[in-house]
């Protein structure tokens, strides 16, 4: 049975799961959306005395923070107990692609070369990881929502706003992807 | 306890984002380039299951557990925003392989170079606050 479980799951598996959770967040009263956390965190470490938008009372997001450790445990448990015992089984096509940019498969979740020590802690890979997380912070609370917030809970409730987020979101990568990678790596 | 139920919630999230691999930075790689199913397979499904559910919750006027109607918010009819922000948001989830829940799904898993991902996410937003009055919404 164990070693069912720590084979990739099926893609089936992950979406039914995933429209669970947001059916269980709004059972609970609340709404499925990461990136508010964000937000949120920056309200709890003062922003709000400084700057209008983080002014509001925390406390009511404090069920979402709870959300945001759960996944923190959930990552921490696979790691430990039931991660894929194999590689990942990424497409030769993409390998190949990524082999031309420099990037090596390596067969884990995220390639070493780029969440390893080393380039996490030199400069360019330290500025890449900083941007790149500020891209994604700046654009999820300048389009009002993530993955979650617009793909899932707002596409599920057929929100246009949310379809032209998603499209932005598509029309971000590709360029990223195919016009800055070329230039970064 | 009444947070417990957000954690499990949060813990269910965890595992299933990580073992289907929709944390890993190859496979939004692979979701640009278009050459494997499974994210597409991931959002299609939760999209269509999703709006079924959302369905069913209006025409059958669900009430949470607290016994409150479940409501949904629309979203502002605007589109400069989403495009504008989205595609910003793109940039970043290309680069970092990482929307913000996979973020803190990876640093459980052990990859603590997410804190300096996190850490510019945390500036993002911070910035998106100082300077949002004079974007275009």
């Amino acid at each position: 049975m164990l070693e069912f479980i720590r084979q990739p799951w099926p893609w089936y598996i992950s979406g039914f799961a995933i429209s669970l959770i947001m059916v269980m967040l709004l059972y609970f009263g609340k709404s499925f959306g990461f990136s508010s956390n964000l937000r949120t965190i920056c309200t709890m470490s003062g922003a709000g005395k400084k700057v209008k938008f983080f002014d509001f009372d925390w406390r009511k997001e404090i069920w979402n923070l709870l959300f945001l450790v759960g996944s923190v445990i959930g990552g921490f448990i696979v790691s430990q107990w039931l991660s894929n015992p194999g590689q990942l089984q990424l497409s030769e096509a993409t390998i190949s692609d990524l082999s031309n940019l420099g990037i090596q498969f390596d067969g884990g979740l995220n390639p070493s070369q780029l969440f390893g020590k080393d380039f996490a802690t030199s400069p360019k890979g330290f500025l890449i990881l900083l941007i790149g997380g500020a891209l994604v912070g700046f654009g999820s609370r300048y389009a009002g929502g993530c993955t979650s917030g617009h793909a899932i809970s707002g596409l599920s409730n057929l929100q246009v706003p949310s379809l032209i987020a998603v499209i932005g979101f598509f029309i971000g990568g590709l360029v990223m992807t195919y016009f800055f990678f070329p230039l970064i790596f | 306890m009444k947070g417990l139920k957000f954690i499990l919630t949060g813990i269910l999230f965890g595992v299933v984002m990580a073992k289907s691999e929709a944390v890993s930075w190859y496979r939004i790689q692979e979701m640009f380039r278009f050459q494997s199913f499974q994210m597409y397979g991931i959002i299609g499904t939760a999209v269509v299951l999703g709006s079924l559910s959302v369905f069913l919750i209006k025409k059958f006027s669900v009430r949470d557990f607290s016994g409150e109607p479940i409501k949904f918010q629309d979203k502002d009819r605007s589109w400069p925003r989403y495009l504008i922000g989205g595609s910003i948001f793109g940039l970043g989830w290309a680069l970092t392989g990482a929307c913000p829940g996979p973020m803190f799904v990876n640093l459980g898993y052990g990859y603590w170079p997410m804190l300096i991902v996190i850490l510019g996410a945390l500036g993002g937003t911070y910035f998106y606050g100082v300077v949002k009055r004079w974007l275009p919404h």
